[in-house]
């Protein structure tokens, strides 16, 4: 346990390890909070923060958790977590909060919170299980930023809310693409990265 | 230790639990007075954005500077009872855009309260002291020159309350601007109450004389005044708004009336509003004055 290697720890689950695209987890909420960049951005954050500092909760009450009750531990700590992270959102950045509505209070059930928890921070020291966390939110605000980004360009032309694509492309016929919008397409988009990504990593093919 | 005993698990999790709660009950009353400021801030914009729709040429945006504009175009801003008659006065804020008083959502839901229940009043007796309680919001701009009257309207959507403020020109009945909004309506159903095409199809119709002031139902209403299309999907949101605004609107029209009265009669056009709170002793509103229309 002395000999982590930290690097691993941060890169793995950026790309090789992605919680999204190779574990599958958290699909629901990067459908949802992809329309616009500005939101994905700080759902990625928000996620980050909660995945960082939830897993180094746990991990510095790792061993005084009485084991029956584990889950509902966990649970309180990551409730705790959100709660903070949505009532800042409220009060610094109403706008951004109201249009990721329950999205941010639904970050308690995303299973990559939860999943790290379980299977690092009960069994790691805090620090890495810190920087577990954090790198695990941080792949999942990866895939979300990347999705938002054609998401927001292709259905809206614009990007973080600035027009991207020139007005003398709508004016010569260009449409916004409006099923862009809709959540069937951001699925799509992910499956496009799943594919993307095992295509450049043969080992995650399966037989 | 054990950490496995039954005393050490009880006693871990109450203090884990306190604990947890101390931090939040902290944060929350912490953040609480920037938190109803947002709040009201958005509060104001709906209200606004409400007024603008009445002049193409004034916009609002992310940008905008709401409270300055809000002060900018305001000229006044009270409570009516179910009578007509003007209660209190909103601080407006002009001098401190901190102090603009709007009414939260809760202040409309408990006139809703009185609202629902008026129609179920035993005797006369009651039904007037009902009236009387109410007070009902007004705001009055000036948009380019445009008198504008704003008032809210409030109802229970399909998952919980939906709310809005409409916009009237001076003869009280016909609808410049709408905006809405709502708890928890399901998103790309109900929800699209607060989007454009919605709210926007509110310009140009008018309150109706009669029973009902105000319906949103299926269909296309091109030639009713006093209706507007559904939302295809959101049945029960759309009218469950449209009972709201028709609620709302029937207690203001007493207010209203007066209001419409005063503007059509040309000796008072100019003082009009002051000349509210004055004579709106209940005068016998004569029911022809108002045909004004359009």
């Amino acid at each position: 346990m002395s000999d982590i290697n930290f690097k691993e720890v941060l890169l793995k689950p950026i790309f090789k390890g992605n919680p999204v695209t190779v574990l599958v987890l958290g699909i629901c909420s990067s459908l949802a909070v992809t329309v616009q960049l500005k939101g994905a951005c700080v759902m990625a954050l928000s996620v980050i923060i909660v995945t960082g500092l939830s897993s180094f909760v746990v991990s510095i009450l790792r061993n005084s958790i009485p084991n029956r009750i584990r889950i509902i531990v966990q649970l309180v700590v990551v409730a705790l977590m959100v709660i903070l992270v949505d009532q800042i959102l409220k009060a610094y950045s109403y706008a951004i909060s109201k249009s990721l509505s329950v999205y941010v209070g639904l970050i308690i059930t995303n299973c990559i919170v939860m999943g790290r928890i379980e299977a690092y921070a009960l069994g790691n020291k805090p620090i890495p299980s810190l920087l577990d966390g954090l790198a695990n939110g941080a792949g999942y605000g990866l895939i979300l930023v990347v999705v938002a980004f054609f998401r927001e360009l292709l259905g809206s032309g614009t990007l973080f809310g600035y027009r991207i694509i020139p007005q003398s492309f709508y004016d010569a016929g260009y449409m916004d693409n409006g099923l862009v919008i809709l959540p069937p397409m951001a699925l799509i988009l992910l499956g496009l990265i799943v594919w993307i990504q095992r295509s450049i990593q043969k080992d995650l093919q399966e037989k | 230790m054990n950490t496995n005993g039954n005393t050490y698990t009880v006693i871990y999790s109450v203090v884990l639990v306190v604990l947890v709660a101390a931090i939040l009950a902290f944060v929350a009353m912490s953040l609480q007075d920037k938190q109803n400021e947002n709040i009201k801030v958005e509060t104001i914009t709906k209200v606004l954005t409400a007024a603008a729709q009445a002049d193409e040429n004034v916009s609002i945006d992310e940008t905008t500077d709401v409270l300055k504009m809000y002060t900018a175009h305001i000229t006044d801003a009270f409570e009516v009872d179910g009578t007509g008659e003007v209660k209190n006065h909103l601080e407006m804020g002009k001098d401190d855009p901190k102090k603009i008083v709007v009414p939260s959502t809760a202040d409309l839901k408990k006139q809703n309260d009185i609202l629902k229940k008026i129609a179920d009043a035993k005797s006369d007796s009651e039904k007037t002291s009902m009236l009387e309680s109410l007070r009902l919001p007004v705001f009055v701009f000036d948009i380019n020159g445009k008198e504008i009257t704003v008032i809210p309207c409030y109802g229970a959507g399909l998952w919980g309350p939906v709310w809005g403020y409409i916009a009237l020109a001076n003869d009280g009945k016909t609808i410049e601007g709408a905006i809405f909004d709502h708890k928890g309506e399901t998103p790309g159903l109900g929800a699209k109450i607060a989007e454009a095409p919605f709210y926007l199809s509110f310009r140009g119709k008018s309150f109706g004389e009669g029973d009902s002031v105000f319906a949103v139902e299926k269909g296309k209403h091109d030639d009713v005044p006093d209706c507007v299309d559904a939302i295809s999907g959101a049945t029960i949101t759309s009218q469950a708004l449209g009972r709201g605004i028709n609620l709302w609107a029937t207690y203001y029209q007493p207010y209203l009336k007066t209001m419409a009265a005063a503007v059509s009669a040309p000796v008072e056009t100019v003082p009009a509003e002051q000349a509210v709170p004055a004579d709106s002793t209940n005068t016998a509103l004569p029911s022809g004055s108002n045909e004004t229309v359009n």
